[in-house]
């Protein structure tokens, strides 16, 4: 057997003390398609910047092509054929697809006077490379995400790339795009090339991987090829825990008027004709392709489109909702998909983030009743188990999912009644997504909110769902009790509507 | 090229709505377009278009230079004094003196701006208001009339392409200055669009952090913009003199917005990633000829400030909605 392309052995790496990598090793051959999988804060950012060459490890060494190599740096890297494909890509939006893809020739070249027909002739090479159809011409930042993607796989391939490294490639991509992605990983490994493929979406991980590796705390917990592996136990080695749930079961309570209830609601260009009662405990998911209306639903029932036809009902009184702060008033929470820019100040306080929605109610004779906040938001930071030591730190240093927590938790302080989630757990990890979901649940339960969750992620619905309800072009298109469907049918309706 | 990208090119835009402002303007008033005028727009172009070159390359890279009026005054004044106390006669060594000295101001932004990480704009307000400071404070604030003006600058500036008597017995003649600026114009299109350290300009105003990554220069690159500006605006000072006669220190105050101005208008982003040499110029050539036509209408002073800051918000409005359109 030849020697690895890339062999890590005993690799520790220590910041202000703390072991972000601890005793690694690890093999990635020639023409491998390999995956990384880890929760956030695991040290799979820190394994990919120690092969990329941008932090030096403290103990143990890397050898590439079975020779030691000493003080790897990114330039060293690069020119063994290491490319790192960024989550952001690293693009520049405002230059062509050509220019994006010639640059780093040009600078490896250390050219310094541009020929605008060597740029293109190059990037038409790259192109043709991958066997995609891009328009050379067109600014960067004008492709959907897909198509910057591929703009940057085309690059990184142009540099006699060894080993790619794919850091969540495939986040905010359909289902569809998804395919074409890994068509062309397929390509790419039948050129001799090593893949590694950063995830922590499973099913990806088990459909397109050779050989699995999963790290926790910086340590290897597990390694070996993708057929030993299935889903609980990838999860299970991710996160020390077992993590498989009952699905969510409701039964109806005595007879309540359903906490919501559209009929006939419709924004004009959008969708028409919805109609959906949810009663309190409900939990439904809402599903369908990107574009389906989805999620202007949720922003309808959030007063965003405040000329909406038709009626919403909150406890079985019609109620007009024309604005974000109606919406409020009724108790009506929603999470924003973007939480990042639509939902949290991320440089406040996780306190003045959790108050956010709140001083309203603390206000007394138009002062602020501060120690009753304080209160109030460490009350809730520890019901939402936010990890954090205090409520004066600023929201930005924590994780995805302790973010999705103060969003989350935001709302409840305002006594929400029905809490709109779109995309819950997008860009969380496998351990806080179990606690969001389990929250999610528990608030259900006990306060008898309805729920509404869409997402793009079938599982995530049959798993935590009582009821799914099927969107596209602006209509439901079904409304299934989870108990009597399957992820499969689901997953096969979807598609026969791409 | 095809006739629909080229119409989606914002120089195209800003040309025909120029066109469309000339014949309005022409209409309203015939004189504009008595050859007298044209020759005097066309010179009252040069100075603002040559800093605008510098202010352009800052923008592209994603910051602003707010420095450079006081950067040229200092530069002008401090090459005016060693010439008069030395009494030279030359005039190449002037020119690049008077760059030099922009040059050594624009790096100092440029350290500001790189190695301690400040705001553009905060670093320029204050090195401005500096530079400004010590020239009246320490060299002097009286100003050098056309009676100790060296005599070599007034006749370099007063060389004409072109001139003719006029049937009312007036002369008018088109400056040749107009070939600085067309040249500079020149050099600072090959350098923006055919060079790497021009690309790395528009890289870094595209994505600094990617810019890093792909492997440029950052450092280098900065220095390159404020430099540059900083010495366009050095040269542009003396020129300034030289061609209207008289050397106040106080001169080109609040020129800043003019020549942001006429940068935004010429489809530059605020945002940093966007622009040309093309579209600079024309916008260049929109503002002069909005404040030259106010003036032949006789409008005051102060509307044509107020013409110039709406002129800012505007085309600032477009160009950032254009760009929120593309991002989206």
């Amino acid at each position: 057997m030849p020697a690895p392309l890339i062999e890590l052995r005993h690799i520790g790496k220590s910041f202000a003390g703390v072991h972000a990598l601890d005793d690694l090793s690890l093999a990635l051959g020639a023409g491998e398609i390999h995956c990384l999988a880890g929760e956030n804060g695991s040290g799979k950012s820190t394994l990919i910047k120690i092969i990329s060459g941008v932090y030096q490890p403290d103990h143990g060494e890397m050898l590439f092509d079975g020779e030691p190599v000493k003080a790897m740096t990114p330039i060293g890297a690069i020119a063994r054929g290491v490319q790192v494909i960024f989550q952001d890509f690293s693009l520049f939006g405002n230059l062509t697809v050509a220019e994006n893809l010639a640059l780093s020739n040009e600078l490896r070249d250390k050219r310094h006077v541009v020929s605008w027909r060597r740029v293109r002739r190059i990037a038409r090479e790259a192109v043709a490379q991958l066997g995609v159809d891009l328009d050379l011409d067109a600014d960067v930042e004008r492709l959907p995400t897909s198509g910057r993607q591929l703009v940057a796989i085309a690059r990184a391939l142009m540099s006699d790339a060894r080993l790619i490294i794919m850091d969540e490639p495939t986040t905010a991509l359909t289902r569809k795009e998804v395919e074409t992605l890994f068509r062309i990983v397929r390509d790419i490994q039948a050129r001799g090339i090593s893949v590694l493929f950063v995830s922590h979406k499973m099913r990806e991980m088990l459909e397109i991987s050779e050989r699995i590796t999963v790290i926790r705390n910086g340590k290897l917990v597990a390694s070996g090829p993708t057929a030993e592996f299935d889903e609980i136990s990838i999860t299970r080695a991710m996160t020390g825990l077992d993590l498989t749930e009952a699905p969510y079961v409701w039964t109806p309570r005595e007879a309540l008027p359903p906490r919501l209830e559209v009929t006939g609601l419709a924004v004009p260009g959008l969708f028409s004709g919805l109609d959906l009662a949810v009663a309190p405990g409900e939990i439904v998911g809402i599903s369908g392709l990107l574009g389906s209306g989805r999620t202007d639903f949720a922003l309808t029932l959030f007063g965003m489109h405040p000329h909406y036809q038709g009626e919403i009902r909150i406890d079985g009184t019609v109620v007009r909702i024309t604005s974000v702060q109606d919406a409020i008033a009724h108790g009506i929470a929603y999470v924003p998909e973007d939480r990042l820019t639509e939902g949290l100040f991320l440089s406040q306080t996780i306190n003045r983030n959790l108050l956010a929605s709140s001083y309203d109610g603390l206000a007394r004779h138009g002062l602020l009743d501060l120690a009753q906040a304080r209160r109030d938001a460490a009350g809730m930071i520890a019901a939402m188990q936010i990890a954090t030591p205090t409520g004066e730190r600023p929201v930005i240093e924590l994780s995805g999912g302790n973010q999705q927590r103060v969003v989350i938790g935001r709302w409840l302080m305002k006594e929400a009644r029905i809490l709109v989630l779109n995309g819950p757990t997008v860009g969380v990890d496998v351990g806080s997504k179990a606690g969001i979901h389990r929250k999610i649940r528990d608030l259900a339960v006990e306060h008898g909110l309805a729920v509404l969750m869409i997402s793009d992620d079938v599982p995530e619905l049959v798993a935590h769902c009582n009821r799914i309800a099927l969107m596209h072009r602006g209509h439901f298109e079904g409304v299934f009790e989870t108990a009597q469907t399957s992820e499969a049918a689901l997953a096969d309706r979807l598609k026969a509507l791409a | 090229m095809k006739a629909a990208a080229l119409l989606r090119r914002s120089e195209t835009v800003i040309f025909l709505v120029l066109l469309l402002a000339m014949v309005g303007i022409g209409l309203v008033n015939p004189a504009f377009w008595q050859l007298g005028n044209i020759f005097s727009l066309l010179r009252a172009n040069i100075i603002t278009g040559i800093m605008a070159l510098g202010v352009l390359t800052v923008m592209i890279s994603g910051g602003i230079d707010v420095s450079f009026p006081a950067f040229a005054m200092a530069a002008m004044y401090i090459t005016l004094l060693w010439m008069l106390n030395v009494g030279y006669t030359g005039v190449a060594l002037p020119f690049l003196m008077a760059t030099l000295i922009g040059l050594a101001l624009g790096a100092l932004n440029a350290f500001f701006v790189h190695s301690i990480r400040m705001i553009p704009l905060i670093v320029t307000l204050g090195t401005g208001a500096m530079v400004r400071g010590f020239l009246l404070g320490f060299i002097g604030t009286s100003t050098i009339n056309i009676d100790k003006m060296p005599r070599q600058l007034i006749d370099f500036a007063k060389q004409d392409l072109t001139s003719f008597t006029t049937e009312d017995g007036s002369h008018i003649g088109l400056t040749a200055m107009l070939l600085i600026y067309l040249g500079f114009a020149l050099v600072v299109h090959v350098l923006l669009r055919h060079t790497m350290i021009g690309r790395a300009v528009f890289a870094m105003g595209g994505d600094k952090e990617a810019a890093r990554r792909v492997g440029f220069n950052i450092p280098l690159t900065t220095f390159f913009v404020y430099c540059l500006a900083g010495a366009l605006a050095g040269f542009t000072g003396l020129l300034h003199v030289s061609m209207i006669w008289l050397a106040n220190p106080h001169d080109l105050a609040g020129m800043e917005l003019d020549v942001i101005a006429a940068v935004v208008l010429g489809g530059a982003s605020i945002f940093g990633g966007r622009g040309s040499v093309l579209g600079t110029m024309l916008g260049v050539f929109m503002l002069v000829m909005v404040n030259n036509s106010l003036i032949i209408m006789h409008v005051s002073t102060t509307w044509q400030r107020v013409v110039v800051g709406v002129i800012v918000i505007a085309a600032t409005a477009i160009t950032s909605w254009r760009d929120r359109k593309r991002a989206a």
